[in-house]
């Protein structure tokens, strides 16, 4: 295996709505963000790919002309994936192990405000049995976690500190939609927005675009002082009908985690792309995470949920906090689809 | 194909052999900082193009980023109303939402000023005397009837100018049509100039130099 590195990350702030701007103005920044803090221009990139999907918008083939952000001539090698970013990172990962190339660009946005979220989001369901109920994003995820409190694993009160506990830590991430300090108790006095979830159980709906820089051995390590090596990347995906999964754990996750080596060392931070409270719980389980790692510190997806985006996210808040010291090795984690449907685990390490 | 067992129930019940499952979404769709500019030149009758630096493309209607140089264009540009077809199609098939009568021409025209074509209709000339090359200007609603779209041009029309028979989309360098593709092959960094760095493009592979 190449050794591949992330060398930069850059994101847009997390809002609920960028009416301002089209897709390709919101994105821009990102782009440019992370190319600029390596030094970089397009012309340096071997590879370019990115995750998003039209529906969000409904701007059929949005894809290509947010293509215009970085540059695309002459021709550039590029693809794009019907995916949250993290895949596309995936591809490009791929690309560089196959020593054509030692660099590539991933981004990814999303700008959600112009449609109804939870409804757009059912068009991605089994189209014949459960797409025409028009089963939104959280009642299904209501339906998880009701087994999964069922199922005697985890309590409201469980879910209540996640809640606590992330948006908490939001408060120290500048890119946050939302951060407030609250107890656990506070957040069970809620009422129920979608039983068992409250509100507050739920992410935010988020506009927002970010963006890596991948780089292979030398030249990663010529371009920064303290690159994220990946170490292990791995995804998986569960079948399409919800009643063919037990949706109390993340299979999944699981073999993920197993293929991308998280058990071969320390884990001393994890970015879990968990958009509802309980996911985070399960997640953590099926990940085999122990008290000893800190989850979620930039806030996760409850402190903002741009969608296609905040996977790739993930990876680069583990990445950031490797490059500036603060851990030495980190998992990320980044889903897609109803109820953790898909699961991609990545492993970042530092080298001393 | 395993036989299925169906429960007594159902057995005597019509096979489904299909179904339809009508879906819509609707949105709320804002134009974003490019395109608003370039509609609220509209309102006044302008048709403003824009561009990321002085020296760079002008792009009519711009939508947020040059594509060659991954910029956003700031400088707003007012072009001409007067351009040259570069590229048509005549319409002769009613479809749903056209409230035009069929033949019509819908052309690509390279307004004067502007490095890219906008899509426009042509009219007061009969379908088949369109021509690329031939120089055209737009004709729009009456004043009260203006708004923020691109529909306040209601078509353009020939100018009766001599045609422009050498009529080139920039950057398109061997004329329009497939762009710069040639006997199949796709443009490289050989016989692109990189707009960025000013490389590539060399007449010794059919380049601009």
């Amino acid at each position: 295996m190449r050794d591949i590195a992330v060398i930069s990350f850059a994101q847009t702030p997390a809002r609920r709505s960028v009416p301002e701007l089209n897709e390709v103005e919101m994105l821009m920044p990102a782009v440019h963000g992370a190319l600029e803090q390596v030094d970089m221009t397009i012309d340096d990139i071997g590879f370019t790919c990115s995750g998003s999907t039209d529906y969000l918008a409904g701007t059929a083939f949005s894809f290509v002309s947010t293509l215009d952000s970085v540059g695309p001539w002459p021709p550039i090698q590029e693809s794009h994936v019907e995916m949250d970013g993290a895949w596309a990172l995936y591809e490009a990962w791929v690309k560089l192990q196959l020593g054509e190339i030692d660099t590539a660009l991933v981004y990814a946005y999303a700008k959600s405000s112009p449609g109804d979220l939870p409804m757009v989001l059912t068009r991605q369901l089994d189209p014949i049995t459960v797409g025409p109920l028009w089963a939104d994003s959280v009642s299904l995820a209501a339906l998880q976690a009701r087994s999964l409190l069922d199922s005697g694993k985890a309590t409201e009160a469980d879910m209540a500190e996640v809640v606590a506990r992330s948006r908490k830590d939001a408060l120290g991430n500048p890119n946050a939609q939302l951060a407030w300090d609250r107890s656990a108790e506070d957040i069970l006095a809620e009422e129920y927005h979608i039983a068992p979830l409250r509100k507050s159980d739920c992410a935010p709906i988020t506009d927002g675009a970010a963006a890596i820089v991948l780089a292979a051995g030398d030249v990663a390590r010529s371009k920064v002082k303290r690159p994220a090596w990946i170490r292990g990347i791995d995804h998986r995906v569960e079948p399409i009908h919800l009643g063919l999964r037990d949706l109390t754990i993340s299979a999944s996750t699981s073999i993920a985690a197993g293929k991308a080596g998280v058990a071969d060392g320390k884990v001393d931070i994890a970015e879990l792309h968990a958009p509802f409270s309980h996911q985070e719980l399960i997640l953590k389980e099926a990940i085999g995470l122990g008290d000893d790692t800190t989850i979620n510190p930039s806030g996760g997806a409850l402190a903002a949920n741009a969608m296609m985006t905040a996977g790739l996210i993930r990876i680069g808040e583990v990445a950031t906090r490797i490059s500036n010291g603060e851990a030495d090795r980190g998992v990320a984690h980044a889903t897609s689809g109803p109820c953790l449907q898909q699961n991609l685990v990545t492993v970042l390490e530092g080298e001393n | 194909m395993p036989e299925i067992q169906l429960p007594a129930s159902l057995q005597d019940v019509e096979a489904v052999r299909s179904v339809r499952t009508p879906a819509r979404l609707d949105y709320t769709f804002t134009p974003g900082d490019a395109t608003s500019r370039f509609l609220a030149g509209i309102t006044q009758k302008k048709i403003i193009g824009q561009q990321a630096n002085p020296d760079s493309r002008v792009y009519v209607p711009a939508r947020g980023a040059d594509p060659e140089l991954g910029a956003a264009t700031p400088i707003e540009v007012e072009v001409a109303q007067v351009g040259t077809v570069t590229s048509f199609c005549v319409v002769n098939l009613q479809f749903y939402g056209s409230g035009m009568e069929i033949p019509y021409t819908s052309a690509l025209i390279l307004l004067d000023g502007a490095d890219l074509s906008i899509m426009h209709l042509i009219q007061e000339i009969p379908a088949d005397q369109v021509r690329i090359g031939m120089r055209v200007e737009a004709v729009w609603r009456d004043d009260a009837d203006i708004e923020p779209t691109l529909e306040s041009i209601k078509w353009f029309r020939p100018t009766g100018e001599p045609d422009d028979v050498n009529v080139r989309i920039p950057g398109e360098i061997r004329g329009t049509g497939l762009g710069s593709w040639v006997g199949g092959v796709a443009p490289t960094e050989l016989t692109v100039r990189n707009p960025r760095t000013g490389e590539g493009g060399t007449a010794e592979f059919g380049g601009e130099g």
